[in-house]
């Protein structure tokens, strides 16, 4: 709501720069988006007189003005609006001056003929061309005669009015309107503004039952008023009106029209004026009927829905209740008798309606959030009288009133102890009044109770709460003493997962992963790859883009993403993990996907970049896997870590790719992206792992894990052997542990080769054996007869050559 | 010439060559010719036969203490020709100390999961649980249960993603209100919860708008629980989060599962509430809703609102990781530019 501080200042006291009343609202009402007067940034702007005008000798259309800007010697202006014409008062920017967009104008020379200035049109000047009245829409704005002539323009337009923009909360209706902001600022400075009754100058010969009837469905419209003025005389309105409405970001139509607007601006109460001559019979507010369609005032054509709200005749719906009126019974310049409604229309059914026709108007924002039930008459009269005095005409006597609404202004209680218990302040009931009364809300004290009527312009207040509020604001959030909260005791610790999740995120960082946040929502596609169960996918119901439509089942293709956005942007090494849900749903007809949490992992190009004393690797297989298994080591979760070839995923490579379980329990995955699926994603070779996040905080955990260090020395052996390429490590580890004996502690692989000097389908491995027994000194013996059957076990099992 | 004047003559000369030795085989040459069975103190001690008794043990004596200054001075030159020699290879040693180290590779958490961390550490520390919930949420509990029944119309401030008339991602933090409310059990304790979490919201991505964010939740329920002690809190994270200088303050909004409802600022971080064209020339910077959590919100969950109530705020993350290190894109948190992400690596603060 654009609010006019020039009209603030007809019911307040104010003097403060506007600057400083936006902050008091915001800080005790509601939010103000700015304040702005439409001539900061203008500069020698005045209203000039053209004398005289003759055509130019080389242009069809341009004229040569002769105008007086108060000055010893009139300027010559060159123009070419079409509206142009001797004997006008016109907006005139002098040489040097500065007009809308931050143009200057300087003396020029428009086809030969000299031009000191120019003659402007509104939105050459600033205006938005959504508020310039039709008459000027199309050429130079004329000033009234009155105007003096060399005087700065911009009183006479309205522009050295500050214009605060309020941000008004769903729930503060009230606020947009003038009475409702001044109730807010007298209560805010301690003012009693008078907000006089509109007295209705009626002519006793016409009665408007005789004129109009209407019945109303009181469930749509639980108030509906009409009255009718007739005789009027459709013209401009005077440019105070003008003014008011286009500071308010509303175009001025005719006398008519903007008193109506004048009035929702007002009182916040809309009002339509429809052209009687042009209503068939009786009106009617009804739903409207199945197949019913109505053109509105703005010339657009809409198929009526049954739980829209219109305004019928006995033929058709002639208006859009409380969104826009009907085109056909507008006021236009041959109106002579008018109909004015002042209604409250159910605000559910109108917030619909506007969604509906994507019709969001002055009128259906004021119906969604509330109308004051007291205000409705007011309006009305007020609105009457306006026309009357503008338009001229007769003011029927009486009103159609189709149903009517007041309802019981509430009480509420409150107590000083349950206020200051609330808000944590120390006041007492007589200040706490005092504040009831800045806010005009008329109270009682009885004992330590005092009993608060809220007025009806204030539907927002049902329950103490909400006068806790009231108390709060005005008294002054400044004011507000802070405390931490006391009382009794609690402990803040995180849980055994929470604290796990957050050891996952450190171990993974160390290991050289940066944590990555991707989005949960992705395409069908990649919402269904890297699947570690079978699970229908779950899409939303009005999805905002092709690349959001479905909750992801997994969290390496938004990994990939990541990657593949690193990639496009000449990073070529990328290290990033993510912690987060995925969405299962074990059939397509389960609407609620099961969250389960999950961490992944991708590596592609170097870990560490290259340096001089750096000669780094390429991300490989070996390289995640180790990641991987580091990090599950890390988590202590008892049982062994074992790895199985997979060609189970698709998107993975068939031959680099190990399914992880732990003490038989599947966890996830790891290996190389599909050369297919990298293309696909446009990344280089990666590396990748998922693991079930969920399963890993479930799995038991080594927590009282400890055994002492051996004291006595332990004896090592290396074997090196040739065995087909088909043996895998797992097998020879396995029957190394099986076959190994008591003492033998540790195995671990320190070469692998293929190539020369080995047969073709044969490979050698070779191993390094640690044997310790912790109660005594190993002998060489013992450990050269375990080894021996090691040995022996390897070529008869395994057909392994011992070299 | 006497025996004893034969020992200091070996004596000065083994001294002299001791000290003349320029290397350590050098030295040990004349330590083992000196102190040698074959070394001339030997073959001086030869002579103590033609001495008598009496002069025997003074001689003996003598010798002895030759032998021990000997030792000593071959073991002084040793060390010093060791120093010697170490400095020497020290000093061919030497390398350029500002050549850069060997990279360690080392992963950084992910900004805003900083943010929170440091929230949620700070309420840990004020006797605050952390609990989380669901992302695919149940309209009753995002809306319903918030005290925004079905055609609300603070329900068009949140765009909403739908799975079904009823089920529906989460538009923010607050239904975890409604799920530890009806859970708690008052006799226990305070309830005193923070709840960090991913929401949704159906927006056009753009530079301060995206689909998905994050919030933390925070609520504070039990019998004395004031808007005062709210106003504390917030400040109290205020300066921890931003820093001491910070101040707060509250202005009146709107949110239908609190009442009184506030917005709350804080001071510019580009102009530290001087004005400027971050804060619009307020000083001022809008960081998180907060209020008086409604009795209808308690009521519903089952809470007798004439016993308890207290207070709730939502932090948007995403926002102050925005505010603090002033970047302008709000998607920037979500494409994951390693280069953006390993900026933030102060993890100490």
């Amino acid at each position: 709501m654009k609010v006019s501080y020039k009209w603030l200042k007809q019911y307040l006291d104010l003097d403060m720069p506007a600057k400083d009343l936006a902050e008091k609202i915001e800080r005790t009402a509601v939010e103000v988006d700015s304040v702005k007067v439409a001539e900061d940034g203008l500069k020698k702007l005045v209203v000039g007189h053209i004398l005289s005008m003759k055509d130019h000798p080389e242009s069809d259309h341009l004229h040569i003005c002769s105008v007086d800007v108060g000055e010893d010697e009139p300027l010559q202006i060159v123009c070419g609006a079409p509206n142009v014409a001797a004997g006008q008062k016109v907006i005139v920017a002098l040489p040097n001056s500065r007009i809308g967009g931050n143009v200057k104008i300087k003396r020029s020379k428009m086809r030969g003929v000299e031009s000191s200035g120019m003659i402007c049109a509104l939105d050459e000047i600033g205006f938005s061309k959504d508020v310039v009245p039709k008459e000027w829409a199309d050429g130079i704005y004329v000033f009234d005669d009155d105007v003096p002539v060399g005087e700065p323009i911009y009183h006479y337009l309205g522009m050295d009015d500050p214009i605060i923009d309020l941000d008004v909360t769903p729930n503060r209706g009230d606020m947009l309107s003038i009475i409702g902001t001044v109730h807010e600022l007298a209560a805010i400075y301690d003012q009693q503004p008078e907000i006089k009754k509109p007295v209705v100058d009626e002519d006793a010969t016409l009665d408007a039952q005789a004129e109009i009837s209407a019945t109303a469905d009181s469930k749509l419209a639980k108030t509906y008023k009409l009255r009718v003025v007739e005789d009027v005389k459709i013209a401009p309105s005077p440019a105070w009106l003008q003014i008011i409405l286009w500071n308010a970001g509303i175009r001025p139509i005719n006398n008519v029209v903007d008193v109506t607007n004048y009035i929702l601006l007002k009182y916040g109460q809309p009002l339509h004026s429809f052209d009687k001559d042009k209503i068939n019979g009786n009106i009617t507010v009804r739903n409207a009927a199945k197949g019913e369609k109505l053109t509105t005032l703005d010339e657009d054509n809409h198929e009526l829905s049954t739980e829209d709200i219109v305004i019928a005749d006995q033929d058709q719906p002639i208006a859009l209740a409380g969104v826009m009126g009907g085109f056909n019974t507008q006021i236009d310049n041959d109106t002579q008798n008018v109909v004015i409604e002042s209604a409250i229309f159910d605000s559910f059914h109108i917030r619909k309606t506007a969604q509906r026709h994507v019709l969001h108007t002055e009128a259906s924002q004021r119906f969604e959030r509330g109308i004051n039930p007291d205000g409705v008459a007011d309006a009305l009269n007020e609105a009457v009288s306006l026309i009357k005095q503008l338009a001229g005409g007769k003011i029927a006597k009486g009103t159609i009133t189709a149903s009517d609404y007041h309802p019981e202004l509430p009480v509420i209680s409150i107590t000083a102890e349950r206020t200051n218990h609330v808000l944590g302040t120390s006041l007492k009931l007589d200040e706490i009044k005092a504040i009831f009364d800045r806010l005009g809300f008329s109270s009682i004290t009885d004992g330590d109770q005092l009993q608060v009527t809220i007025p009806a312009r204030r539907w927002d207040i049902h329950i103490d709460a909400d006068l806790f509020e009231e108390v709060a604001r005005i008294y002054g959030y400044d004011n507000l003493p802070a405390t931490l909260p006391t009382g009794r005791q609690t402990i803040g610790v995180l849980t055994a997962a929470q604290r796990l999740q957050r050891a996952v995120r450190q171990i993974l960082e160390g290991i050289g992963l940066t944590q990555a946040i991707s989005y949960s929502l992705t395409t069908e596609e990649k919402a269904k790859m890297f699947l570690m169960q079978s699970s229908e996918p779950t899409q939303l119901l009005w999805p905002m883009t092709q690349d959001h439509t479905t909750l992801r089942m997994n969290l390496l293709s938004g990994l990939l993403d990541d990657v593949a956005y690193n990639h496009a942007r000449k990073v070529d090494d990328v290290a990033l993990y993510e912690s987060g849900r995925v969405f299962y749903k074990d059939s397509a007809d389960q609407v609620r996907p099961k969250e389960v949490e999950h961490i992944a992992g991708v590596i592609t190009g170097n870990l560490t970049n290259p340096s001089w004393n750096n000669h780094v690797k390429a991300a490989d297989f070996f390289l995640i896997k180790g990641m991987v298994n580091q990090f599950i080591v890390n988590l202590g979760i008892k049982g062994d870590i074992s790895y199985t070839a997979t060609d189970q995923y698709p998107e993975m490579h068939p031959g680099r790719t190990a399914e992880i379980s732990i003490h038989g329990h599947d966890v996830g995955f790891v290996g190389q992206i599909h050369p297919q699926i990298a293309k696909k994603f446009k990344i280089k070779e990666t590396y990748a792992f998922e693991l079930d996040m969920q399963a890993l905080i479930d799995l038991p955990k080594n927590d009282d894990q400890y055994q002492a260090v051996a004291k006595y020395p332990s004896i090592k052996r290396d074997i090196s052997i040739i065995v087909d390429s088909e043996i895998t490590n797992d097998q020879i580890v396995q029957l190394m542990q099986k076959r190994g004996g008591a003492y033998l502690h540790e195995i671990r692989l320190f070469d692998v080769y293929e190539g020369k000097n080995v047969p073709d389908g044969k490979k050698s491995m070779a191993y390094s054996l640690t044997y310790v027994n912790p109660r005594e000194t190993l002998k060489d013996e013992v450990v050269n007869t375990a080894f021996e059957k090691i040995k022996k076990r390897l070529t008869a099992d395994l057909n392994a050559e011992i070299r | 010439m006497s025996l004893r004047d034969k020992l200091s003559e070996i004596k000065e000369k083994g001294l002299a060559d001791i000290d003349q030795a320029n290397d350590l085989k050098k030295l040990n040459e004349i330590r083992v010719h000196l102190l040698g069975k074959k070394g001339p103190i030997t073959a001086a001690l030869r002579g103590i036969k033609e001495l008598t008794p009496e002069e025997r043990p003074e001689v003996g004596s003598y010798a002895n203490k030759i032998r021990d200054a000997i030792t000593e001075a071959v073991s002084n030159h040793r060390e010093e020709l060791e120093t010697a020699q170490l400095n020497q290879q020290l000093a061919t040693e030497k390398i350029d100390v500002t050549l850069p180290g060997k990279p360690v590779a080392q992963g950084q958490p992910h900004v805003i999961q900083q943010i929170i961390d440091q929230i949620v550490d700070l309420f840990l520390g004020m006797g605050y649980e952390v609990l989380t919930g669901p992302e695919v949420e149940e309209d009753k509990y995002n809306f319903e249960m918030m005290n925004l029944p079905k055609n609300h119309p603070a329900r068009d401030m949140q765009d909403t993603f739908y799975l079904s008339r009823e089920i529906l991602m989460r538009t923010q933090t607050s239904p975890m209100q409604a799920r530890a409310l009806e859970k708690h059990d008052f006799s226990e304790g305070p309830l005193k919860m923070i709840s960090p979490g991913i929401v949704y919201r159906r927006d056009t991505d753009d530079p301060t708008h995206s689909h998905q964010f994050h919030q933390v939740e925070g609520l504070v329920i039990d019998e004395h629980i004031t808007m005062a002690d709210l106003k504390g809190t917030l400040i109290t994270m205020a300066q921890n989060i931003f820093g001491d200088k910070f101040d707060i303050r509250l202005r009146p909004s709107y949110f239908p599962f609190t009442e009184p409802s506030v917005e709350v600022d804080v001071t510019c971080f580009n102009c530290m509430g001087k004005g400027c064209d971050v804060c619009k020339h307020t000083g001022w910077i809008e960081v998180l809703g907060a209020g008086m959590v409604h009795p209808n919100v308690l009521k519903m969950a089952g809470v007798d609102s004439d016993v308890y109530g207290g207070f709730a705020f939502g932090v948007g993350p995403d926002r102050f990781a925005m505010l603090r290190y002033g970047v302008d894109d709000i998607r920037d948190f979500y494409l994951n530019d390693v280069r953006f992400l390993n900026q933030f690596s102060k993890r100490g603060n």
